[in-house]
């Protein structure tokens, strides 16, 4: 018996905005029950990539190759009546702004009971335990109230709610504690952390902030300019970055134990705009490693054992 | 929700008041009205005497009281010109212009609302900027203009329709066509914007990623939260719509306020004038009262805020 195929699984995603190409050759798997983190700079093209696995891509974003499965299933070639019965059921999202990822017009529960394709009224007892799963205090009110009466903690939890609710083996989420308050972030990440152990539902987690993937994530993803630059087990990478960027990016988070007013780490220089993508190494340009090769020619992913994976040519040397 | 509809309602009264005070100090505040109603060949006598039989020799005041009584009474004066209360010839010609009204809103709701929406839904494609051109040649071509072209070819060369006057159950498609389509523009435009607007929201992703169709997220979220903003704008170009109607109404012969207006102003009928003035702010102040009391409706922002 073969086992199981991975909740998802990314095979040389390429995205392209005009002649530009935003995600390039992105390969990624997630496990059932299993969270991965999928790191980086704004305009780094991980959100486009959970779009592309939702398959709700821009308009002005275009697929130019690579394949998508979930559960087993490529679903870059279904067409669009059976990607939608996928959407909430196998797979589903929750996104940055609660608030605005909420119809300001619509009571949370009838927005809850269309990821199960029923109206309210029928729904009402699944909506209801729902609310109750991800911490909703006295869900037969919350039911019937607005997304405005509810503050912004209130409204992810909502938001997971709706996602979690008709049992997708995949959760996408983008950015999902960036718009919340310090405490309210932890929390939410302990719901979603919960959550997905008990349903086993695999978690691809898009954000910036290190600190969330710390939390959260067993697999981290990190990826720049559109590419992944470094994947491996959180544990190991934080203790031993294999990529120059990684490397950088840890350094740069600011610790208790810092001197006070002492200057915070920053990588020097800019991400390259797309368009004005080189050859080579796409971080060669801001890296310290960087030599003749790195800018000449794109270094691969390559398998370093232990589940790690560097595409640096120094890997190696890091750290 | 009691709070903002009991201040709305409230707005409402006062802008009324407002309206009719400034009508009464337009009419002092431009001389003697006396003048407006005699003749030019008029003796200083007989000048006299019509002003003491109107009560324009009292004190501004008094006549403000008396004005305010009049009106709270419907007594909107005796029409010197027709010989016959003003609130009657008003009454008379009321019915005809909501009608009218009535009819010209149909086609604009009927026509640009799905126009906008379509022009939103299908951005970018051919069909799109079709109907982009056809809004904007309804919003350009003046009434009058457009109102003879309607009578040439429906009335004239076709003759479906009958041109004018208001006898028979079929004459007011024209006018109502001729004054729906500048207001059908308006609608398709605003519509347009409010669209794409909420179609580039998250909550529309959201709503997708939990399996919605695009047309049923549209459907289900987009076009409540569209409505909001072309609510507002409804109320003003039903305002406009009455304001046009002096002109299509004297186009095609139609016995409403439009007409009468025209007909007052050339007969330096004031009274009458005064009273379509009147009628036609209120109505105003009542369709933006009714815009207000829409929103509550719509968002529950309103309707359950504080």
């Amino acid at each position: 018996m073969t086992p199981a195929p991975p909740a998802l699984e990314i095979e040389e995603l390429s995205l392209s905005i005009a002649a530009a190409r935003v995600v390039d050759g992105v390969s990624l798997a997630v496990a059932a029950g299993e969270v991965v983190a999928m790191v980086g700079e704004s305009g780094c093209g991980k959100s486009l990539t959970a779009q592309a696995v939702m398959r709700l891509l821009p308009d002005a974003v275009r697929h130019q190759g690579g394949r998508i499965r979930v559960a087993g299933q490529d679903i870059t070639a279904l067409p669009d009546s059976a990607m939608r019965r996928l959407r909430g059921r196998a797979l589903s999202m929750i996104f940055q702004e609660p608030q605005a990822a909420l119809d300001p017009l619509a009571t949370v529960g009838a927005q809850i009971a269309e990821a199960l394709r029923l109206p309210l009224a029928r729904a009402r007892p699944a909506v209801r335990a729902m609310l109750e799963e991800v911490g909703l205090s006295d869900p037969e009110r919350r039911i019937d109230q607005y997304p405005f009466e509810l503050s912004g903690g209130m409204c992810q939890r909502v938001m997971i709610a709706c996602a979690l609710i008709a049992r997708p083996a995949l959760l996408l989420a983008d950015e999902p504690t960036t718009a919340l308050d310090v405490t309210i972030q932890a929390q939410i990440l302990a719901l979603l952390r919960r959550l997905a152990a008990e349903r086993g539902t695999a978690v691809l987690l898009i954000t910036h902030d290190m600190g969330v993937v710390a939390d959260i994530a067993d697999r981290v993803a990190v990826m720049y300019a559109g590419r992944i630059a470094e994947t491996g087990p959180v544990g190991a990478l934080f203790a031993a970055p294999r990529h120059p960027y990684t490397a950088l990016l840890l350094a740069a988070i600011p610790r208790l134990a810092d001197t006070p007013k002492s200057r915070l780490a920053v990588i020097e220089g800019r991400v390259p705009m797309p368009g004005a993508f080189g050859a080579g190494c796409r971080f060669a340009e801001r890296c310290p490693l960087a030599d003749a090769r790195c800018t000449a020619q794109a270094p691969p992913l390559r398998d370093l054992g232990g589940g790690r994976h560097s595409a640096c040519f120094h890997a190696e040397r890091v750290g | 929700m009691p709070r903002h509809i009991a201040g709305r309602v409230g707005q409402a009264l006062v802008a009324a008041f407002g309206v009719l005070s400034i009508v009464f100090v337009v009419l002092h505040l431009s001389g003697d009205p006396t003048l407006l109603l005699v003749p030019p060949d008029a003796s200083a006598a007989q000048i006299a005497e019509l002003r003491h039989a109107l009560g324009f020799d009292r004190p501004l005041l008094a006549q403000y009281l008396a004005y305010l009584g009049q009106l709270a009474h419907f007594d909107l004066g005796q029409s010197l010109v027709q010989r016959a209360p003003v609130a009657v010839i008003l009454a008379a010609r009321i019915p005809y212009t909501v009608e009218l009204a009535l009819a010209a809103l149909a086609v604009a709701i009927g026509l640009g609302l799905p126009a906008g929406i379509a022009m939103a839904v299908w951005r970018g494609r051919p069909a799109a900027r079709l109907l982009a051109v056809v809004v904007l040649a309804g919003q350009s071509l003046p009434t009058f203009w457009s109102g003879i072209l309607l009578i040439l070819l429906f009335g004239v060369t076709l003759g479906w329709l009958p041109t004018s006057g208001a006898d028979s159950a079929s004459s007011v498609i024209l006018p109502a066509v001729a004054l729906g389509l500048v207001t059908m523009a308006g609608f398709a435009r605003m519509m347009r914007i409010a669209m794409l607007d909420e179609l580039g929201r998250d909550y529309v992703a959201a709503a997708r990623a939990r399996g919605l169709s695009r047309g049923a997220a549209i459907l289900r979220h987009v076009l409540r939260n569209a409505a909001i903003p072309v609510v507002t704008i409804a109320a003003l170009e039903i305002g406009n719509l009455l304001a046009g109607a002096v002109i299509v109404e004297t186009v095609f012969a139609w016995p409403g306020i439009g007409q009468l207006a025209m007909q007052s102003i050339a007969a330096r009928d004031f009274l009458v004038v005064q009273a379509v003035v009147l009628f036609v702010s209120l109505v105003y102040i009542g369709m933006n009262l009714l815009a207000d009391l829409a929103y509550a409706w719509i968002d529950p922002r309103i309707r359950r805020g504080p």
